[in-house]
C-alpha cells in the first residue's frame, strides 16, 4: 500500500465514519492505519499542557518569503487544500484550514484531548510493536494547571500516555532547577529527554543526553534531540541562567557522523527548531533520514523530502495542541531504507473513545482547581482565536482589556503561536484565559516609550518573523498591537519594513513619548499577572463583542498563498 | 573624547608604519607580516581602516571555520570559535577577531606560537546586528571568515 491509498483511505474512513450509521466503529477504522516495515515512530508536538479536547483555528496568515514562498508550511486555507488534494467541506479540511471555522467546528466538534489521545496511541502502538512515542517540546506550558503545578501534570499524564522521548522549548520556562528535578525524579526510567544543543554556558558540557540509540524489531535506530536554539533570546534569558542554546549545525553533523558509525541504521531528529529552520537544516546536515519538528504550530500534511548533499531527509511538523499525530514508518532491511510512509492524523475527540485511566488522572489533577478554573469571566459574541502572523482576536481582546485596565495609549501583545479558540457564544472561564497567558513572566507593565524606540520594537520582531535566512527566525509570529495601525512590507530589509504607524489617525511622532501597555517582558519586571488584569476587565465587560481586529496593512507581497484575504 | 584619542594612535601607528615601509621596503613580505604593530588596527574604527591598519584586505578563505551564534543570546557576552584547517590554510601567525559594527571593531588578537593549533575561543561584545570577521594572518598574507549575529531585543517566540 502507498502513501496515496493510505490518504484516501483515512478520507473514506472519515467520510464514512460522518455520514454513515454505525458511525463509531467506522471513523475509528479510519485510526486503524496500515503498518509499513519495522521502524515506527509516532510523534507528537506543542501540546500546549492542553489535557482536554479543545478548538484551535489554523492560520489563515502564514506568509512564507524567498525559499519558502508558497511552499509548506505557507499555504493556508484553499491553497492547502488543493496542494493537498484534500476536499473543501471534509473533516480533513477543517482539520487543517481556517475555512467555515465555526460551522465546521460545529459539526466535526473538538480536537485532541489527552484521554482521547491515549486511546489513539494505544491503538497505534497495539498494531507497531516497538514503536517510540516522541514529543517534540512544549509540553508542560500553556493551561492553568500546568502553570499552578510546575508542570507535574504534565509530567503525570506523559508517562501514562507513554511518551517515550521527548525535547523541549518552554519546558526551560519553569527555570533550571524545575527542569533538572523533574528530569532527574519525575522521567528517570519513563521519557528520555534530549537536547543535542544545551550546553553549559562556561565550560560547553551538554546539559543533556543528546541522543539515544534504541533497537526497534533489530534495527538500531538513533534519535537526537534539538532543543529550540533561542529558548534564551524568545524567552527570558534569566531562567536558564548558565545554559547556552543554538542551532549548532557542525555539532549536529558530528552527532550523526557518530551514531552512524555506532552502527545506526535509522537516524531520526526530534526538533523544536520550526519547519523553515528545519527544511533548511536538511539541505545541509547528511545522514538524517527524517527531522520530525514542531515550534512553528504547522499541521503540514505530508512528509517533505529535502535533499541534501548525500540523499533526502524527510521533514514533518505535527501541528500542535494535541490536535494531531504523526505517524512515521520505516521498512528497514539489510541496513537500507526500503520504503517509508507518513501520516499526520487530526484527533477527533469524538471519533476516539476516552481512554478511562487518562480520563481518571486528569480528573485528579483538576478537581483542586476545578473552581477556580470553571469561573465564568464573561461571555464571547464573536470567534476567539490566536494562531496566524498578525494580530488574532484573543490578543485583540487582551490588548484591549490591557489599553483599558492601564489607561495605555497602545498595547503590545507576544506573537505566541499557542493559546486555544473560544467560539461565538461560548463562555469566557478563567481557564479558557490562562490558555492564552499561562507563563511564568507574567507581569503587565506601563511603560514610557518614545515613537521611534516603538518602530524600533516592530522592527525587531519582524525582522524574527521575516527575515530571508530562517536561522535568523525566531519562530513566533508577529507582536500584536492594540490601537496601533501600521502597515508592513515584509520583504524590506531589516528595519525598513515598518513604514506608516498610527494611533487613532495620528501619525506616531518619533520624538513623542506614548503610554504602552504590555506583558510578557523577557527582562524581569514587576507587575500585576496578566490573567488578573484581563479577568478583572472581563468580568466588567460581561459580554465580548465580535471585536475589530487591527490587522497591519500588508505591502509589497502578491500571489502569495501563505495570506488569504 | 575616547574616539579622538584612539584617532590619536592610529595615526602616531600609520606614522610609525611610515617610517617602517621606509627603512625596511626591501625586506620580504613574510617578514613584514609579523613586524606589523595591531594598535593601529585596534584603534580603527570601521572596517575598512582596520583593514589598512593590517595593510591588506583579506581573502576569503574555506580553510577558517568560524562559529558565531546567528542570533546572540546576550550581546555583551558573545561566544565565538576559530579554527583553522592547516591543509587549506598553513602558517598561521596571528588570529584576529573583528565586530563590524562596534565602535573599535578589532576585538581582539591572538599569536600562534609555533607548533600550536591555530584554534581559539573567546568571548566579544556586539553592540548591535552585524558581520563578525575571523582574520588569519599567515606567511602568504591575511584571510577571513565572516558571519552575521543578530542581535535583538528578544521576547515574543513561541
Amino acid at each position: 500500500m502507498n502513501r496515496r491509498e493510505f490518504n484516501q483511505m483515512l478520507a473514506l474512513g472519515m467520510a464514512a465514519g460522518l455520514t454513515l450509521p454505525g458511525m463509531v466503529s467506522r471513523s475509528q477504522a479510519a485510526y486503524d492505519i496500515p503498518r509499513v516495515g519495522n521502524v515506527h515512530l509516532l510523534h507528537m508536538t506543542d501540546a500546549h499542557a492542553q489535557l482536554l479536547p479543545l478548538y484551535y483555528r489554523e492560520p489563515d496568515v502564514n506568509i512564507g518569503l524567498h525559499a519558502a514562498r508558497n511552499r509548506p508550511p505557507h499555504l493556508v486555507g484553499d491553497a492547502l487544500l488543493a496542494a493537498y488534494g484534500i476536499s473543501p467541506k471534509t473533516r480533513e479540511s477543517h482539520a487543517f484550514t481556517y475555512l467555515d471555522f465555526v460551522a465546521a467546528a460545529q459539526e466535526y466538534g473538538q480536537v485532541g484531548g489527552f484521554a482521547h489521545l491515549a486511546t489513539l496511541v494505544k491503538r497505534l502502538k497495539a498494531n507497531r510493536p516497538g514503536a517510540l512515542l516522541l514529543d517534540g517540546g512544549d509540553l508542560w506550558q500553556g493551561s492553568a494547571t500546568s502553570l499552578w503545578t510546575k508542570g507535574q501534570d504534565m509530567v503525570d499524564a506523559s508517562k501514562l500516555l507513554g511518551i517515550d522521548i521527548m525535547t523541549g522549548h518552554w519546558e526551560f520556562t519553569l527555570g533550571t532547577d524545575r527542569v533538572l528535578e523533574i528530569v532527574e525524579n519525575d522521567l528517570e526510567g519513563h521519557i528520555e529527554f534530549l537536547a543535542h544543543n544545551v550546553k553549559d554556558f562556561d565550560f560547553g558540557d551538554p546539559i543533556f543526553p543528546g541522543h539515544t540509540m534504541r533497537e526497534m524489531n533489530g534495527v538500531p535506530v538513533a534519535i537526537i534531540g534539538q532543543a529550540f536554539p533561542y529558548t534564551p533570546i524568545a524567552n527570558p534569558g534569566y531562567l536558564t541562567e548558565g545554559w547556552t542554546f543554538g542551532i549548532q549545525e557542525r555539532e549536529l553533523q558530528a552527532k550523526v557522523d557518530t551514531v552512524r558509525a555506532q552502527g545506526a541504521q535509522v537516524v531520526v531528529l526530534l526538533s523544536h527548531n520550526g519547519a523553515d529552520t528545519d527544511i533548511k537544516l536538511a539541505s545541509r546536515v547528511t545522514g538524517l533520514d527524517a527531522i520530525l519538528g514542531g515550534h512553528t504550530h504547522d499541521a503540514i500534511p505530508k512528509a517533505l523530502e529535502i535533499k541534501n548533499p548525500q540523499g533526502v531527509t524527510l521533514v514533518t511538523n505535527a501541528g500542535s495542541n494535541g490536535k494531531f499525530m504523526g505517524v512515521l514508518d520505516f521498512d528497514v532491511r539489510d541496513g537500507k531504507i526500503k520504503d517509508w510512509s507518513y501520516q499526520l492524523l487530526p484527533v477527533f475527540a469524538d471519533m476516539l473513545p476516552a481512554d478511562p485511566d487518562m480520563a481518571q488522572l486528569i480528573a485528579d489533577i483538576r478537581a483542586p482547581y476545578e473552581q477556580q478554573l470553571s469561573e465564568v469571566l464573561a461571555t464571547t459574541e464573536g470567534l476567539l482565536y490566536r494562531r496566524g502572523n498578525f494580530n488574532g482576536s484573543f490578543d485583540q481582546l487582551i490588548c484591549n482589556a490591557l489599553m483599558d485596565e492601564m489607561g495605555a495609549d497602545l498595547a503590545l501583545s507576544p506573537g505566541f503561536r499557542w493559546g486555544t479558540t473560544l467560539l461565538p457564544g461560548d463562555s469566557i472561564t478563567m481557564e479558557d484565559l490562562m490558555s492564552q497567558v499561562a507563563i511564568t513572566y507574567p507581569a503587565v507593565t506601563l511603560t514610557d516609550m518614545r515613537g521611534d524606540f516603538l518602530k524600533v520594537v516592530l522592527e525587531d520582531v519582524a525582522d524574527n518573523l521575516f527575515n530571508p535566512d530562517p536561522y535568523y527566525q525566531q519562530g513566533g509570529d508577529m507582536v500584536r498591537v492594540g490601537g496601533l495601525d501600521y502597515s508592513i512590507a515584509p520583504m524590506a530589509d531589516a528595519g525598513n519594513r515598518i513604514n506608516t504607524m498610527a494611533l487613532a489617525g495620528q501619525e506616531i511622532d518619533p520624538s513623542r513619548t506614548y503610554k504602552v501597555a504590555g506583558w510578557a517582558s523577557v527582562q524581569q519586571v514587576e507587575g500585576e499577572p496578566v490573567w488578573d488584569v484581563v479577568a478583572r476587565w472581563l468580568r466588567s465587560k460581561k459580554t465580548i463583542d465580535a471585536l475589530t481586529v487591527n490587522q497591519p496593512k500588508i505591502q509589497g507581497i502578491a500571489d502569495n498563498a501563505g495570506l488569504a484575504l | 573624547m575616547k574616539r579622538e584619542s584612539g584617532a590619536g594612535i592610529a595615526r602616531r601607528g600609520l606614522l610609525r608604519m611610515g617610517i617602517f615601509v621606509a627603512a625596511v621596503a626591501a625586506v620580504p613580505t613574510k617578514l613584514w607580516a609579523t613586524i606589523t604593530k595591531p594598535s593601529a588596527a585596534f584603534a580603527a574604527t570601521d572596517m575598512d581602516g582596520t583593514f589598512a591598519a593590517l595593510g591588506q584586505t583579506p581573502a576569503e578563505s574555506a580553510g577558517i571555520i568560524f562559529t558565531t551564534p546567528d542570533i546572540a543570546e546576550n550581546g555583551a557576552v558573545v561566544p565565538i570559535k576559530i579554527e583553522v584547517d592547516e591543509s587549506l590554510l598553513p602558517g598561521v601567525r596571528r588570529l584576529y577577531v573583528m565586530v563590524e559594527k562596534n565602535p573599535n571593531p578589532m576585538a581582539a588578537m591572538f599569536s600562534m606560537i609555533e607548533g600550536t593549533r591555530p584554534y581559539v575561543e573567546t568571548r566579544v561584545k556586539v553592540a548591535q546586528t552585524c558581520n563578525l570577521y575571523a582574520v588569519a594572518e599567515t606567511d602568504s598574507g591575511f584571510y577571513m571568515a565572516s558571519k552575521e549575529t543578530k542581535v535583538t531585543l528578544g521576547g515574543c517566540g513561541g
